[in-house]
């Protein structure tokens, strides 16, 4: 089969959709600041509002409580940020920030910016996943109590894809009186997701995983919840976030929100489709693998697969050397020297994280591409396993 | 296989990668002399490296290896494989990761760690010949010594510390602990850590 570049990658990040892009050169003209008042910037401040009614409508929340961030992980530590407030320090905030409950395959920037609260007297507790990587709702209600702040969950887990029963969870913690974030920057735009239906006091969104720019994200922040700027110093976004507005992401987190209404629910018809037909294609053609997430309970694009005895870091590579772009939970492709903590969540042992791999579908990827895919694929996992020292043949 | 631009590593590792040379592919037949067997599969990187001497000779005849690892594992271990055929058993149990490392044009900071194993696992067979061949008096033993008494911190500790990435006193203390007790072992730490990077971190041209 002849060579060809084959983006799966897409939990990464994605390409930018041609509608986004145009949008966004549109918008390049428009350099008011969007809190001037001359007629300059209020063309910025109609753009930027325009968006906002756009991602608002897309997760059943109103404008006024979307505001803007740069990036997921800007939103998620702002949310988590809240709870160190001091006591009679702010107004808006509870009196009393309360501890944290959250779980053990949350993205980094939420385990990190916990681990940060732990470091500085907080209470915070992880919650464990089952081996689909499904959170342990009565291990999850066990941990909330009384004095639980927030509790925070991701709603689609980046690496495996598996999605969480969010508004079960919301429940558990509104029964005790904490606040409910979902880290949702896998989810919005591939899955339905609906703020009220959820029952989430804050969640975060990013633009560049659905077809959106680079550099900026949203955070839904539910009515009269309490709220506290990490970025202070100015009155943008309503003085929940400082620093002149990025209009041309905006516009462009806008524009991919508007598209993902339109196209969002065929597109998972389709991903899914060819989703289950590369997994049976690698079934069928190398043994010894165990496919890692949620079978049902899953974003449509994401399959994480692990091979035994082969390294991750040589599988992507040598893909890579093919032309096919994917991701690894191995260590030695993480610059930490830890595998993957979402595979080890699982239950799954080290080499199983070592030797898995993370296949994000996305919208312009094509059924050439599963051929291509699994044209490649077991000729590079044989290569590799002739040289293991940790594969025994099979016979 | 199509060679793309701007590789993650030089030309040299992408050649040994792609085509890695000696692999062990009919172990049950290959006629081993000494074996080492280094690291384990739950840390991500394992090394097996099998040797053939010539007794009169006392050189390295053959190497063939086999390896569970990352990309930087498989080019190392195959340019060593070539480097200390026809070696004599002391040159070739001498040889230094970074020889190999300046030998591939060099390899990114983060990924030296994974080029260890193969010579590492060479020694390891070299002493397994000698144990074999009854020549144990040869048997050199890669001793570890305690440089923290009061956190037990081992010079083996800090060599790893420093192939992770640490370069200073501090950095080291923050992955083993070392000097958190008394701190008087802070100058010899720091010696440590100065002669592994030097050890394992070469200047390239």
């Amino acid at each position: 089969m002849e060579s060809r570049r084959v983006y799966v990658d897409n939990n990464a990040t994605t390409p930018l959709h041609p509608e986004v892009k145009k949008a966004m050169l549109e918008a390049m003209e428009s350099y008011g600041n969007p809190s001037s008042l001359h007629s300059f910037g209020r063309g910025s401040r109609t753009l930027i509002e325009g968006a906002r009614e756009k991602v608002a409508r897309f997760i059943g929340a109103s404008p006024d409580e979307i505001m803007f961030v740069g990036s997921g992980s800007e939103g998620n530590n702002t949310v988590l940020s809240i709870l160190t407030c001091n006591p009679g320090g702010c107004a808006s905030c509870r009196k009393d920030g309360g501890a944290l409950v959250t779980t053990t395959i949350e993205h980094p920037c939420i385990l990190e910016a916990s681990k940060c609260l732990r470091e500085n007297g907080m209470d915070v507790l992880y919650a464990p996943v089952d081996s689909y990587g499904k959170v342990d709702l009565a291990a999850l209600e066990g941990l909330i109590t009384g004095k639980t702040g927030l509790v925070s969950v991701m709603l689609a887990n980046n690496e495996i894809g598996t999605i969480q029963d969010i508004r079960a969870i919301g429940d558990m913690a509104h029964a005790k009186g904490a606040l409910v974030h979902t880290d949702a920057v896998q989810a919005v735009g591939k899955i339905a997701v609906d703020v009220k239906q959820l029952g989430v006091d804050f969640l975060t969104l990013s633009a560049h995983k659905i077809y959106g720019p680079k550099g900026v994200g949203a955070v839904y922040v539910k009515r009269k919840s309490p709220f506290c700027p990490l970025i202070r110093g100015g009155h943008q976004e309503r003085g929940r976030r400082a620093g002149t507005e990025n209009t041309l992401g905006i516009v462009g987190l806008g524009k991919a929100i508007e598209l993902r209404a339109v196209e969002m629910e065929d597109e998972a018809k389709r991903l899914l489709a060819m989703k289950a037909r590369l997994r049976a294609g690698i079934e069928q053609a190398i043994p010894d693998i165990r496919f890692v997430g949620h079978p049902v309970d899953c974003l449509p694009g994401t399959l994480n697969v692990s091979f035994d005895g082969a390294e991750g870091e040589a599988i992507i590579l040598y893909l890579d050397l093919e032309g096919i772009a994917v991701s690894t939970g191995s260590a030695c492709a993480s610059g930490s020297l830890d595998p993957s903590h979402v595979i080890l969540a699982t239950g799954l042992p080290a080499e199983c994280a070592h030797g898995s791999i993370r296949i994000s579908l996305g919208r312009e990827n094509t059924e050439e591409d599963i051929d291509y895919i699994l044209d490649r694929l077991p000729g590079i996992i044989k290569k590799i396993r002739d040289m293991s020292s940790a594969y025994a043949r099979r016979a | 296989m199509a060679q793309p631009t701007n590789w993650l590593y030089t030309d040299k590792v992408l050649e040994h990668f792609t085509h890695p040379q000696n692999i062990l592919m009919d172990e049950a037949d290959y006629q081993e002399d000494g074996r080492g067997q280094v690291g384990n599969v739950k840390c991500g990187d394992q090394m097996l490296v099998v040797i053939q001497v010539d007794r009169e000779k006392d050189t390295v005849k053959d190497v063939k290896w086999k390896t569970y690892g990352c990309a930087s594992a498989i080019a190392s271990t195959s340019i060593m494989s070539e480097m200390v055929k026809g070696m004599k058993l002391d040159e070739a149990y001498n040889i230094s990761p970074k020889e190999i490392n300046r030998e591939l044009g060099g390899l990114p900071e983060h990924k030296i760690h994974c080029s260890v194993l193969g010579d590492k696992a060479l020694r390891a067979a070299i002493n397994d010949y000698y144990l074999r061949s009854g020549q144990t008096g040869r048997i050199r033993k890669e001793e570890t010594r305690v440089v923290c008494q009061c956190m037990n911190v081992t010079d083996e500790d800090i060599e790893h510390a420093v192939l992770d990435g640490a370069r200073t006193f501090y950095e080291v203390q923050e992955r083993t602990k070392a000097g958190t007790g008394c701190g008087q072992c802070q100058d010899e730490v720091e010696k440590l850590v100065e002669f592994y990077a030097n050890k394992h971190f070469c200047e390239l041209p």
